[in-house]
């Protein structure tokens, strides 16, 4: 991408192409999906954290009168151990049919252990109800320390510790453990003025969208199945739904409704095969399940809770010399957490010669982790950031200084290898230490409301990705747009905008559509900040082709050469006075050839990393412990924006996600592993009192891959707020927070503890 | 020869190098050199005929989405990673 | 199952249906009058994604029982969009970009309607005061309240 170029639809800001469906409610979402003699079903969940199911007798639902089929774990096909690459790392098809309906043995509160459809909801919830479920309990394992202690329980009889291929001989609750090493790490603390060794907590969080799942499901007698879900990836439930069933690709077509929010929990199917084989034994009639908040909470979503030590060496001018990590996350009761790609996150601003990381997955008795907007990024970068604050502070140095001198930059080795290439971390904390927020006093607040300011940094790797495409020029001169990628967020405008630019006519001409599995080539889901980039970088291809094409048309009609014709604001000319307007190529598309038909499709790489730096002010009631957020200030390399305002968006979501991380969202579990606050009353997301405006600075550091520049921008903003806030507390009040969430208990037992004179 | 960055928990099995000048135009030749002088490796790299799911490929400073079959110049750079896909779902390949 | 009568006017037009005496206002509108524009994210009060005005008062209409509304009005998203174009709501929130999935523009718009129609100049303190039993988990807030101050300035 030229610095010159001039754009004449990238940058805009145009009203979406699905904005009036969605402004006037009539936008169809996963429940609202109506089939004509559709069923309606109910998820009996365990109401133990660990238990093996004895028998499970479903008589007494079966004679309910409206009831048509009832499910179990036993009508799942026996699947062999295969793994298959999923999330952030490989998982076991096995478990991934486990955690749809439970075998033998129910491994966490809400896992699903039977199924019903009814004619009515009220009769199917009536007869869940009466399935009687003999169950032997079992002693959950609910944290990390009881699960990894030496003879500690398995989970899975089959689950071996796996450190690089190399398998364990005996059962362990942990899944994998692996290693980043770089440099010399004795050494590099041997150069150290200063040591901070740090160990932090964090709590298990949920992604929260506000739509719970929803599946509508008709398995015809034919064998065709015909799958409605709102999901961030149509294909991914077809492949999922095809190996939990055994039913070849070919027989599913998963149509996608418009989704009400993901974050990474939407990209794995629940309901889909239970609805499936519901519609199947009810002699395929439809059936829908939607689940309710209280399911959405106990049976999907969470990101782990982790426990990550930090140990920093620096040298008194401030260059870190080493850093030694130990990081492990919760996956929940099937392997998989993200910390893999924490320990990716967690030393990536940074340019520090000696590291050693040590990650372990373990498995405990809550529902199986998903991915969460960078997965695993948040707790990582908490961890990270706080210890670096205490560094900066140990040696009177400004925190975006020491950021500042310790910064990536292209050419800079990460800890686990690789070598970035060009990236705009040094941008974004440039852009930070010259804006306002930072250069503006603060007033530090009087009596028990104490005021403080933090400042912190985060990375995402992004992921291109596979997507496809295909458009149509209509006579009219618009172009149908068909894509495969999940608009959760205004995407759809984002890449007919792409699209647009490259061919040369304007947004609103462009009509795109998110389609079928059988409708369009196969699409990555919409995950790792890739569509915009991705399925962008496609329709900017299918732009040039058309365009090609368009060309050539217009120079028959000219009678002269393609070599001849240019195609500049909507016309075609081979000169001053002989020029066609593109509607009229387009009205005359039979008569030159016949219609413009353009498909693509590409494995995108090069997607490009994202750095972000925030800046927050917060006032800590001292009385209370209550934290509020007073301004917020979010700087990030996007590469290059195509939608500001959706740009702009995706970071202050993102922020807003990661301040509810940081102060009050948290699993509650009872000592059963029963969770207590599987509401949206008590886990308590951020409400409009909860946050001031979130200033995003968009600083644009074009990718040099992508024929816009475009970053990935979606994730990286959710990674810096914990650790912002942390430090920004510590300024306040001088107590150091290591545990998230900092929730107003949490932090007045810290503030007292801290005031309580120092005991003999 | 491009130049092969020994993932840490694999240096037990290669004589303690930290990196290694293999020769091969793929990453999955690459693997089989690395093998040739080592063996034992490859099974902890690949499975059949992919890389370990789980396992990603990075060639001069890009995730290659071809893994094995990922072409690799002579003074090429390669890396084992963790493959991180932003929570993707499954997908066949 | 023994069913009940309810006459109301929804979106000013009269409505007689069916429901069963524990239903909700929220599953009527969706499941019997087909008016999905109103949408459910946790029923029992704590998402304001079901917000509808009951005789103009804003209520979550997952707290109110069918049988309740006999005799009253209820406004839905669907009943606030004019014949023709958008209400002055939905076209700022269009372009403020105060959307991302778009699950709880229904009930934001209902209630931020609410709110206008009983301070038609609210500041940004009273705009968050009265949103916030609306939940929002893709934007931060920051746009939603901004295309209602706009709302607010530009009538
Ligand atoms: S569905 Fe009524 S408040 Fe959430
Ligand atoms: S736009 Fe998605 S919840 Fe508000």
């Amino acid at each position: 991408m030229s610095d010159q170029t001039v754009f004449k639809v990238i940058g805009t800001r145009p009203v979406r192409h699905d904005g009036v469906d969605k402004v006037t409610g009539r936008a169809l979402y996963g429940a609202d999906v109506r089939m004509n003699g559709q069923l309606y079903g109910a998820m009996l969940r365990s109401p133990h954290a660990h238990a093996r199911i004895l028998s499970i007798d479903a008589s007494a639902a079966e004679a309910l009168p409206g009831v048509k089929s009832v499910v179990t774990g036993a009508d799942l096909p026996a699947i062999a151990d295969k793994f298959a690459a999923t999330g952030e790392g490989a998982i076991n098809l096995r478990h991934l049919s486990g955690n749809i309906l439970a075998g033998r043995t129910a491994l966490y509160w809400g896992h699903a252990i039977a199924a019903v459809a009814a004619t009515t909801q009220t009769i199917a919830d009536q007869a869940a109800a009466l399935i009687r479920v003999e169950y032997e309990v079992l002693p959950p394992i609910l944290d990390l320390a009881t699960a990894m202690a030496p003879g500690a329980a398995p989970l899975h009889p089959d689950v071996v510790t796996n450190e690089l291929g190399e398998k364990g001989k005996t059962p362990s609750n942990v899944a994998e453990h692996f290693r980043h090493e770089k440099g010399d790490i004795a050494a590099g603390f041997a150069a150290a003025d200063v040591i901070i060794e740090r160990e932090y907590k964090t709590g298990t969080v949920h992604q929260g969208y506000i739509e719970p799942h929803s599946a509508t499901a008709q398995w015809n007698a034919d064998g065709q199945l015909i799958i409605y879900c709102a999901t961030q990836g149509a294909f991914g439930v077809r492949s999922e739904v095809s190996e939990i069933l055994g039913v070849p690709i070919s027989h599913i077509k998963v149509i996608p409704t418009e989704i009400g929010g993901g974050f990474g929990g939407k990209v794995s199917v629940y309901l889909e095969p239970v609805a499936a084989l519901l519609s199947r034994k009810a002699g395929g009639r439809a059936v829908k399940m939607t689940m309710n908040r209280t399911e959405v909470l106990a049976a999907t979503g969470p990101t782990s809770a982790s426990i990550i030590k930090v140990k920093y060496g620096a040298t008194r001018d401030g260059r870190l010399t080493a850093a030694q990590v130990w990081m492990a996350y919760e996956a929940g009761a099937y392997p998989g957490s993200p910390v893999g790609a924490g320990s990716g996150v967690i030393l990536a601003p940074y340019d520090i010669p000696n590291v050693v990381i040590d990650g372990y997955d373990v498995l405990c008795n809550k529902p199986k982790a998903n991915a969460y907007r960078a997965p695993g990024g948040t707790n990582a970068a908490y961890a990270s950031e706080s210890a670096l604050d205490e560094v900066a502070r140990a040696l009177n140095i400004d925190p975006i200084e020491i950021r500042m001198k310790n910064a990536a930059k292209e050419g800079t080795r990460r800890a686990d290898g690789p070598i970035f290439p060009r990236i705009g971390f040094v941008e974004t904390l440039e852009a930070a230490q010259h804006h306002p927020h930072y250069t503006s006093p603060l007033e530090r607040g009087s009596g028990p409301r104490r005021r403080g300011r933090g400042v912190a940094s985060g990375f995402w790797f992004n992921f291109g990705g596979t997507s496809s495409a295909s458009a149509t020029v209509n006579p009219d001169g618009t172009v149908s747009l068909t894509e495969g990628s999940t608009d959760i967020g205004g995407s759809r405008t984002g890449i007919a905008m792409q699209f647009a630019e490259s061919l040369g006519i304007p947004v609103d001409q462009v009509k795109p559509q998110v389609v079928d599995t059988d409708s369009v080539g196969y699409n990555d889901a919409t995950g790792g900040s890739r569509t915009t980039f991705a399925t962008g970088w496609v329709v900017y291809e299918i732009g040039q082709k058309i365009r090609t094409e368009l060309i050539a048309r217009a120079a028959k009609m000219l009678e002269t050469e393609p070599g001849q014709v240019s195609f500049e604001n909507g016309v075609f000319s081979n000169g001053a006075m002989n020029n066609i307007p593109y509607a009229q190529v387009a009205a005359d598309l039979d008569k030159t050839g016949g219609p413009i038909v353009v498909s693509h499709s590409m494995r995108t790489k090069g997607e490009g990393t994202a750095f972000a730096t925030h800046i927050v002010d917060v006032e800590v009631d001292i009385e209370t412990g209550k934290v509020d957020i007073l301004r917020y200030t979010a700087t990030q390399d996007v590469g290059h924006a195509i939608h500001p305002s959706y740009v702009e968006g995706q970071i202050q979501g993102g922020a807003a996600q990661g301040i509810g991380w940081a102060l009050n969202e948290e699993y509650v579990y009872d000592k059963n592993g029963k969770l207590l606050n599987a509401g949206l009353l008590d886990y308590r997301m951020p409400t409009t009192l909860d946050l001031p405006m979130i200033e995003a600075v968009l600083v644009e550091v074009p990718n040099p891959k992508h024929p816009y520049g475009v970053r990935g921008v979606g994730e990286v903003p959710i990674v810096p707020p914990a650790g912002a806030i942390a430090n920004a507390i510590f300024d306040a009040t001088g107590v150091r927070m290591m545990e998230l969430p900092m929730s107003p208990a949490r932090n007045l037992a810290a503030l007292v503890a801290a005031a309580a004179p120092a005991s003999g | 020869m491009a130049v092969v960055f020994v993932p840490p928990l694999l240096r037990e099995r290669a004589d303690g190098l930290r990196q290694i000048e293999l020769e091969g135009a793929t990453v999955g030749a690459l693997i089989d050199s690395f093998e040739a002088l080592f063996p034992g490796v490859k099974a902890r790299l690949v499975e059949g005929s992919r890389m370990m799911p789980g396992l990603g490929v990075v060639v001069d400073g890009e995730v290659q989405p071809d893994g094995l079959r990922a072409p690799v110049a002579p003074a090429s750079e390669v890396h084992f990673v963790h493959a991180v896909r932003g929570g993707l779902p499954l997908r066949r390949s | 199952m023994s069913h009940l009568v309810v006459n109301s006017t929804v979106n000013g037009e009269p409505a007689e249906f069916l429901c069963e005496p524990h239903e909700t206002l929220l599953h009527a509108l969706r499941d019997t009058l087909l008016l999905t524009g109103t949408k459910e994210g946790c029923s029992n009060g704590n998402c304001g994604a079901c917000s509808v005005l009951l005789d103009g008062v804003l209520v979550n209409s997952c707290l109110v029982l069918a049988p309740e509304v006999e005799g009253r009005q209820v406004t839905t998203i669907e009943g606030l969009t004019p014949r023709e174009g958008l209400h002055p709501l939905q076209q700022q929130f269009l372009e403020n970009a105060a959307l991302q999935c778009g699950i709880c523009t229904p009930g934001f718009i209902v209630a931020s309607k609410a709110l206008l129609d009983r301070n038609p100049h609210p500041t940004e303190a009273e705009v968050r005061h009265f949103l916030a039993g609306n939940l929002c988990r893709c934007t931060g807030y920051d746009k939603i309240v901004r295309a209602v101050l706009a709302t607010a300035a530009a009538a």
